[in-house]
């Protein structure tokens, strides 16, 4: 229920619930302010306001700032940042289109604000979960303590798709299997983060991160000093020393490149960009030859020999002789002098056992075993469809679960139980019967929102919508966390999918020194 | 810099050149068929199309407006002016980090400008090559002042080198001198006019006159296109920027000695410094512009040879 603010002047007045889950909580909103008359809020964690429909003190400034702004202001910022996004080209490429469409990158202009103490924690907690993934990554590909231990099971491992078993024994500089981790995390109606899930393979999105805080700086320059927000400008760097530092022995002064799979693949705007920002050869798989275990790149001078490839190419295509013989994308050859230790892969082969969704269960586990730690950012809730008493008792709670197959990504092979049928939750139970190793169940989540700049140009609202955090982990001769991160928005109303492809967007986030 | 994008910006190049060739030839040949001719229609245009190599997909069917339009608007076709625009900027997009943000968004817009609409068959042939060429002259003018003039602007140089005298070499060649020779006596004012044609399918006719006045004659003409020094559609000029990006790229790269590729360069370049107009009309001018296509394309394949396609073993061996 919305009214307009000029109807009832400093009154409060319910805003109702829209979610999904029922379980209706009122709370007041000031709605003196124009831009609030559609903000709503319920049981769901709002960025902005607390639970008494109070602002929260770190969104203070920014409310008021945006409050200040008349429509046209607001509207020429708009303009100008959009026209800032289009002239850098930033943009990621939609499938199935005839060529390949470039599509602008949707963003919002309010910035999600983190505070320093909230930070922290995350960071903390990243820390050691990457730490710990990585150790577990090294022992499982090596002695396999942990699995003599019985800490994880071994069947979870040698039934990952993503284990491979050409990396046993094999010793990879500094034992850094990730050098680069997108993890997402959610916050939930307690205000505490969770991780939803590792990204330990090829992440993507972090050019979104950079560009969008270059557009944001130049939108709102004032507001944005007066915060304080810790920089992030210097991830090329990290991320070019955290590669530098993990060239195979001997030499010195390593030739970086980053292996993409070429101009139609949906992140290549962000290979060039990052390739550009640390000022690195942007290769394709053809422009590299392997002889005698060594890697070369074709150059107009001559071969030039490769040292570490950060690579955005999946393993499996990456060598057609080691993995999928009918990839064209990879290098054949290329693992065997991987194994040589000729060159560095970043991040190394078969990663993906240790983002696996049904191995996302033991992680807490993990951390444990490796680090005598507890978590310090706890898991999601996730039942093992291996375990008969898990899968019994979700079968019994289909309708409030969701249910994920453990191979795919991107929202797709999901089972959404609030919003699903009989049939459908029949089916599921079917497949998952078929094959438990392939799914895990999840309580269904109601995830926090933040404030969105939403309406038409001349006549703009300020409306809560959900969103997550993708931090970037970076791992070379120590692991670092940049302060920020991609917060991925489901920019339509009550939509709780964030992804890009299917209506999200991003907006900038800022992290606080205080 | 990397073989592959060096061997995608060399493309790029080559096919806007022979995109604004072909706008050339479209647009002279069409006003001519406007105008009372020796020659027929349909011999003009099967001249035409053997000027630009008889490309595959694109046939005289006695219907001029039919050509026309495929010329300018096939997409499918790799030898049309919207063709060859369409595969320069998917060349150019392979590569976009290493062109500028200018030079992508000329490209771009000129992209967008010949493939947002086909029109019917006859429409648009009046503003269609005025504007592509304008299009493409702020393309060379934004490679020129926008894009450092290392490596990658010397293969975009070779490349409008190649394609540029192999074109003129070509239209030289399927030109009907015989004809011209025998009115040339009396110069009756049908060869003037394709005499002109001739010129102003080079963009030559001005500088030819303000070299040797309006004064059309055959040795002129051939000495015009073939051996000037310095207008820059002549076969001589465009092998001796070839010949200098070639040594610009060799003094960059360090490592090539190319000699192979710098000597049958230098040669071609040295015969036609030297070369009088009267030997070449002497020999005959069929054999001597097909002997210049000839050497460009054993350039081309000595620059693939040396730069994009070499074997591992012979650069390791290095």
């Amino acid at each position: 229920m919305t009214l307009p603010a000029n109807e009832l002047p400093n009154a409060a007045v319910e805003a109702v619930s829209t979610a999904p889950n029922g379980n209706r909580k009122s709370a007041p909103v000031d709605l003196t302010n124009r831009y609030l008359r559609s903000y709503f809020l319920d049981h769901a964690y709002d960025e902005m306001f607390d639970s008494e429909g109070k602002v929260r003190p770190h969104y203070r400034l920014l409310l008021d700032t945006f409050s200040s702004l008349p429509e046209e202001e607001l509207a020429r910022r708009k303009h100008s940042a959009d026209i800032s996004f289009r002239t850098q080209g930033i943009t990621f490429t939609v499938y199935g289109n005839q060529e390949g469409t470039e599509r602008i990158f949707p963003y919002d202009m309010l910035p999600r604000i983190i505070t320093g103490a909230e930070w922290d924690r995350i960071e903390r907690g990243l820390i050691q979960r990457i730490t710990a993934l990585n150790l577990f990554l090294g022992d499982v590909y090596n002695d396999g303590k942990i699995l003599r231990d019985g800490f994880v099971p071994r069947e979870i491992v040698y039934s990952c798709p993503h284990f491979r078993r050409e990396m046993r024994g094999l010793q990879v500089p500094r034992n850094v299997y990730i050098a680069v981790t997108g993890t997402d995390l959610l916050r939930l109606n307690d205000g505490n983060f969770v991780v939803l899930e590792d990204n330990l393979r090829v992440p993507s999105g972090v050019s979104y991160m950079l560009t969008s805080r270059r557009v944001m700086k130049r939108a709102f320059p004032q507001t944005f000093r007066s915060y304080g927000v810790r920089p992030i400008e210097h991830y090329p760097q990290v991320l070019l020393s955290a590669l530098r530092s993990l060239a195979p022995e001997g030499r010195p002064e390593p030739t970086i490149v980053l292996l993409t799979p070429g101009v139609y693949n949906s992140a290549y705007f962000e290979h060039t960009y990052l390739a550009r920002q640390m000022g690195i050869e942007l290769v394709e798989g053809r422009d590299l030859v392997i002889h005698d275990n060594i890697v070369y790149m074709r150059t107009t001078a001559g071969l030039k020999r490769v040292d570490v490839i950060y690579r955005r190419v999946d393993d499996d295509f990456i060598d057609p002789l080691a993995f999928r013989a009918d990839s064209i994308l990879g290098v054949a050859g290329l693992f065997n002098a991987y194994r040589a230790g000729n060159v560095t892969l970043a991040n190394a082969f078969g990663t993906g056992l240790a983002d696996d969704k049904a191995l996302y269960a033991y992680v807490p586990a993990i951390i444990r075993y490796y680090l005598k730690e507890d978590p310090i950012l706890p898991n999601v809730e996730t039942f093992l469809m291996t375990d008969s008493a898990q899968r019994q008792h979700a079968f019994a709670n289909l309708e409030n679960l969701v249910v994920k197959a453990v191979g795919e990504s991107g929202g797709y092979g999901m089972l959404i139980g609030p919003h699903s049928t009989k049939e459908q939750q029949a089916e599921f139970r079917d497949r998952i019967e078929a094959n438990p190793r392939n799914y895990i169940a999840q309580p269904t989540l109601n995830f926090s929102r933040s404030p969105c700049l939403m309406g038409d140009v001349d006549d703009p609202s300020i409306e809560p919508r959900h969103v997550d955090l993708r931090p970037y982990i970076l791992y070379g001769d120590k692991v670092t966390v940049v302060p920020g991160g991609l917060t991925r928005v489901a920019l339509r109303k009550g939509s709780l999918v964030v992804n890009s492809s299917q209506g999200g967007g991003s907006k900038d986030t800022w992290v606080l020194h205080a | 810099m990397l073989s592959r994008v060096a061997d995608s910006l060399y493309w790029m190049s080559r096919y806007l050149e022979r995109a604004e060739h072909t706008v050339r030839m479209l647009d002279v040949n069409f006003s001519m068929t406007l105008d009372p001719s020796s020659t027929s229609e349909e011999g003009r245009w099967k001249r035409v199309l053997a000027a630009l190599g008889n490309p595959e997909g694109l046939e005289w069917n006695g219907d001029f407006y039919a050509l026309a339009h495929a010329l300018a608007f096939d997409r499918e076709s790799r030898a049309s002016i919207t063709g060859c625009i369409a595969a320069a900027r998917e060349n150019a997009r392979q590569v976009r980090e290493e062109i500028t943000s200018e030079q992508w968004q000329q490209l771009n817009r000129m992209y967008h400008r010949v493939t947002d609409e086909v029109p019917e068959k006859g429409d648009r042939l009046d503003e269609f090559p005025a504007s592509t060429l304008n299009d493409l002259h702020l393309f060379q003018g934004a490679t020129d002042t926008s894009m450092s003039h290392g490596e990658g602007w010397h293969f975009i140089q070779i490349g409008r080198a190649i394609e540029r005298a192999t074109a003129i070499a070509t239209l030289i060649g399927v030109f009907d001198w015989d004809a011209s020779e025998s009115v040339s006596e009396g110069a009756g004012s049908q060869q003037f006019l394709e005499w002109i044609g001739l010129l102003r399918c080079c963009t030559a006719f001005e500088s030819y006159c303000n070299v040797y006045t309006a004064d059309l004659t055959q040795p002129q003409i051939l000495q015009f296109l073939l051996l000037n020094k310095e207008f820059p559609h002549s076969v001589r000029y465009s092998i001796d920027q070839l010949r200098w990006a070639l040594m610009a790229l060799q003094e960059g790269s360090g490592r090539l000695v190319a000699e192979e590729l710098s000597r049958v360069a230098g040669r071609l370049q040295a015969s036609l410094n030297f070369c009088e107009i009267s030997e070449v009309m002497a020999q005959g001018v069929g054999p001597y512009v097909h002997n210049i296509s000839h050497q460009c394309r054993h350039i081309h394949s000595l620059i693939y040879r040396d730069y994009i396609h070499y074997k591992v073993h012979v650069a390791l061996s290095q």
